[in-house]
């Protein structure tokens, strides 16, 4: 186990080196020049040179890796192209944004999801196939498109919710969850079906165990075979089920953000794309691949402690 | 996986998506999917009309009318009209094209880097097939749409550079599948002896083991289509991709929410035209799943279907009724008023596979005290039978009929609450593996006190449950009762995990225990442990054993009595001198001739052809067609259970003394 995880780690490393170091790869690959991207067609020779200079763009591209890297090493992930503010500090309010929202999106996917996969396990054939149907629904609709129908729904024709905007924790705790349960709901409902067709069937393939049988016989009550044992032994490899989960919320946030209008990563990420602000979308990059390493280390981790066997 | 499932056991028989064993061939499996056939249909419609837009359409795309903005649908403009009056019909079909066109370029990006490196890597194995799966790991664990936002601030709004990135990061998930179905072909026979004869690798690849992947590969690619469709759409919906004022789905989702308080159904064709092709998509990939499923017939989900009823009660019970009087040669025939358990007539039904009787009006009694074998071939019905006692029959079983008395309750009688309610009072169980029938998340000491807890209530004191706990694992034998406690069940050996699972069952204080193959599993040597452990617990607790075996050395050195059943009947029953001494019926005879033993010389006996699937009894004697001793008239009739006191055979040849 922990060689195992040692190894994780290691690869872990290696994607979090990789994934931001991806934009000078593309540079490289890249037959233009940013700078000219950056200015348009009207701009002269003269003003591409300056700004070369002042982006430091006129410098071998590897230099420019290396002067990004040791700046990353002591927390500087430099500057903005187009607002000139330093990328560290503009992320490090919107993380909160993109957190929550992640965040909150899983919350609903677990209670809808477990719940719902429960109550399949244990109920007739009906619900069985009503999960089936869900989950592939909740494939086939495109989360953003989802939250623009609950944005005409819950926020158009019945005001309960903000359409736009976010409102900082710290500022209302009731506007900041208020902002976020539309987004949340969009991204959540989705992933909820996921859970729940994965919580049914290995809750039912556990309950087909033989210890399950021997528990029954000798008067283990039904409550705790389901959800003491049953639902403890499907926890294994639902764990997966929740870091894809959790990784697909993240992607969703980008389009999300772009729906509600919150000032998270993934608008920033978007927006900065569409500038060329490089520095920036570097940032947010690394940003986001530390989220799902990290994701991917605490399954591992989670694995493990859910697991005698793995230990 | 492969198709090899036996109908040893009917109920669990694999059913295979109603596609008849004869006509397998996959298109025809994939042509009763019906869901998958009307998705093919429509994705190979949707796409033919994209194509055919500049024919199909009828405004170009961009053709604005300003004077019929956010037009609702009309014979001129099917679908209506957007923001600039442009037809949102021909919008859709001409965005489509970027749409499929994009799905395409992921799809045959990734298929054309996994399938021949995976290959290779399953069919190398070793140092390279180790380097790449690192390599797809690595790849696996990048957040795609980071990679791909970065794509786009670089090579402004190159959709096909998007999609090959995209094909690229997916070929990691499907190079994995590609892989693990390449590793058991490798060893399959046509490949090793296509090696052997000197064909090339790359004609092996392409011969023998394309086609075997082919299957998930297919399967997987759908995923592939779909995450790349959501992925394009929600690119081109924040602004990526193509641009204004060519048409895409996503920008026309994003041109349509800026009216979204005023016109909010612009927002449905182009998000409903996103959400049937990718339903699409999902629901094609299920459908060849099934397919694959059904041909290699493999048990697929859409195959569990609604499950025939059992039939009415079957022929009146034939079973003994002659007065008991205690024999003189052995322990009792017990009677309902004194047995502990009386099982009277017992019928089970198992749906599944259409539907087949597996114990037909099994009759036997235990006394308190004693230790019954219930003997015969697996398939025979002794594990169903026990599981009927215990009230645990599988899903698609039920009991169709018959009697069990225990404790003054007809057990049969009570429905599936009550039933639960009396489990773990006065009958326990103990399972045939062990390990299996301890739960792998749960220390041995846990399942004790769970089990301790809901007889002794919640009153007791942790420290008193600890020590109930090392009391019970004490009086099974186990040395270090506190250290096993702590341990989990992947921790014992299987002999000392069935001491535990005793432990767990006596922990409930029974009358009855009843235990199913529970030594099948283990060493010989163990093996004699753990039945000389049941033998001294009967002997202390006077508890009485159901002992469920297939195996006549372990029900002659530990049973009473035996009851012996062959396809779902009992056949003889009696003391276990009276069985093994004079057999009655030809078929306990023969079971006894086929136990190996030392004293006698030459070849062990075996009983030719095999007992007849439940369902396949016929009329007569069951043994009838593999019996010595068969007549014609042993087919004429059903043949009953017929013997003096305390023995019973169902043979006409049998001469009762």
């Amino acid at each position: 186990m922990l060689s195992l995880l040692a190894r994780r780690l290691a690869m872990s490393l290696l994607v979090l080196v990789i994934v931001p170091s991806l934009t000078f790869l593309f540079e490289a690959l890249s037959p233009g020049n940013i700078a000219e991207t950056l200015l348009g067609q009207n701009a002269t020779a003269a003003q591409i040179r300056q700004l070369s200079r002042s982006f430091g763009l006129n410098r071998p591209l590897l230099w420019q890796y290396g002067h990004w890297l040791s700046g990353v090493l002591h927390g500087d992930l430099g500057t903005s192209y187009t607002t000139g503010q330093p990328v560290a500090s503009m992320l490090s309010t919107r993380l909160p944004v993109t957190l929550s929202l992640a965040a909150g999106s899983m919350l609903v996917a677990i209670v809808i999801g477990l719940g719902l996969g429960l109550l399949s396990a244990v109920s007739g054939p009906r619900l069985r196939r009503l999960v089936d149907v869900l989950s592939v629904a909740g494939l086939a609709i495109p989360a953003f498109w989802l939250g623009i129908n609950l944005v005409v729904l819950f926020a158009v024709k019945i005001p309960a919710f903000p359409a736009t905007g976010y409102v900082p924790f710290a500022s209302s705790p009731l506007q900041w969850l208020r902002s976020l349960v539309l987004p949340c709901l969009a991204i959540g409902v989705g992933l909820a079906t996921l859970i729940a067709k994965q919580t049914r069937d290995q809750i039912l393939t556990a309950l087909d165990q033989d210890y399950v049988r021997s528990l029954r016989a000798n008067g283990a009550s039904e409550s705790s075979v389901l959800l003491r044992h049953a639902l403890r032994n499907a926890s294994i490899p639902l764990i997966t089920v929740v870091g894809v989960s959790f990784v697909g919320a993240l992607t969703a946030t980008v389009f999300l953000e772009s729906v509600f209008v919150l000032p998270g990563l993934g608008s920033a990420l978007s927006l900065a794309a569409q500038e060329h602000d490089l520095p920036t979308v570097e940032g947010i990059s690394l940003y986001f691949t530390v989220m799902v390493v990290a994701t991917n280390l605490i399954v591992d981790l989670a694995y493990g402690w859910l697991d005698p066997r793995a230990r | 996986m492969t198709g090899a499932i036996t109908a040893e056991e009917p109920g669990q028989a694999a059913l295979t998506a109603g596609c008849p064993v004869a006509e397998r061939s996959l298109l025809r499996c994939f042509a009763r999917q019906r869901m998958g056939v009307i998705s093919a249909v429509y994705l190979a419609g949707s796409l033919a009309a994209c194509l055919a837009a500049p024919v199909l359409a009828p405004y170009p795309p961009d053709a604005q009318d300003l004077n019929i903005p956010f037009a609702g649908p009309s014979a001129a403009h099917l679908l209506g009209t957007d923001e600039l009056g442009r037809d949102v019909l021909s919008r859709l079909l001409y965005g489509g094209v970027l749409t499929f066109a994009g799905v395409g370029e992921a799809v045959a990006v990734a298929l054309l880097l996994a399938v021949p490196i995976g290959m290779i890597a399953g069919y190398h194995g070793r140092r390279l097939d180790q380097i790449l799966g690192r390599f797809a790991d690595i790849l696996l664990a990048m957040p795609i749409i980071v990679v791909l936002l970065m794509l786009y601030a670089i090579f402004a709004g190159s959709q096909t550079a998007a999609m090959i990135v995209l094909g690229i990061l997916s070929s990691a998930s499907l190079f994995r599948v590609v892989r693990g179905s390449t590793l058991p072909l490798r060893g399959t026979g046509y490949v090793i002896s296509a090696r052997v004869s000197g064909v090339s690798t790359g004609r092996i690849l392409r011969r023998h083991i394309l086609p075997g992947v082919a299957g998930p590969v297919l399967v997987n690619a759908s995923v592939i289509a779909a995450v790349a469709v959501v992925l394009q759409v929600g690119m081109n919906f924040i602004g990526f991709g193509a641009q204004p004022p060519n048409p895409s789905w996503g920008g026309m989702i994003s041109d349509a929410q800026q009216a979204l308080s005023e016109h909010p159904w612009q927002i449905a064709s182009p998000g409903l035209a996103a959400t049937l092709t990718i339903l699409a998509i999902v629901l094609l990939g299920d459908a060849m799943r099934d397919a694959f499923a059904a041909k290699w017939g493999l048990e697929s989900p859409a195959a569990r279907t609604a499950q025939p009823p059992p039939p009415a009660a079957t022929e009146p019970s034939p079973e003994v009724s002659s007065p008991v009087t205690p024999g003189a040669t052995g322990p009792p025939e017990p009677t309902r008023a004194s047995a502990l358990l009386s099982v009277e007539a017992a019928s089970v039904w198992l749906s599944g596979g259409g539907g087949v009787l597996v114990t037909d009006q099994v009759t036997f009694s235990v006394e308190a005290g004693q230790a019954v074998g219930l003997l015969g071939e697996s398939g025979a019905g002794k594990t169903m039978t026990a599981l009927a006692i215990l009230g645990l029959l599988p899903a698609d079983g039920q009991i169709s009929g018959g009697r069990c008395w225990f404790a003054g309750t007809d057990l049969f009688s009570l429905d599936r609450r009550q039933r639960a309610r009396r489990r773990g009072r006065g009958i326990a169980y103990i399972g045939q593996e062990p390990a299996r029938n301890l739960d792998p998340c749960f220390t041995v000491g846990a399942h004790l006190k769970e089990i301790l807890r809901t007889r002794a209530g919640k009153s007791e004191s942790r420290k008193a449950l600890n020590r109930m706990v090392e009391e019970a694992l004490a009086a099974v034998g186990i040395v270090d009762p506190a250290s096993v406690a702590a341990r989990y069940p992947h921790q014992l050996s299987g002999g000392m995990a069935q001491r535990a699972s005793i432990a767990i069952a006596l922990a409930t204080r029974p009358r009855l225990l009843i235990a199913d193959e529970p030594t099948t599993a283990l060493d010989a040597t163990v093996q004699a442990e753990i039945l000389d452990l049941l033998c001294s617990l009967r002997k202390e607790q006077g508890l009485s054993v159901l002992l469920v075996t297939h195996d006549w050395g372990v029900a002659a050195g530990s049973c009473d009595r035996a009851v012996v059943m062959y396809a779902g009947q009992v056949v003889e029953t009696g003391t276990v001198r009276d069985l093994t001494q004079d057999p009655l019926h030809p078929y306990t005879r023969a079971l006894l001739d086929s136990v190996p033993r030392m004293d006698t010389a030459g070849p062990l006996a075996t009983i030719a052809g095999a007992p007849p699937a439940p369902g396949q009894w016929g009329a007569g004697c069951r043994f009838q067609p593999r019996c010595p001793l068969a007549t014609a008239e042993c087919g004429h009739g059903p043949v009953h259970l017929a013997g003096p006191p305390g023995r019973a055979s169902r043979c006409i040849h049998s001469e009762v003394g």
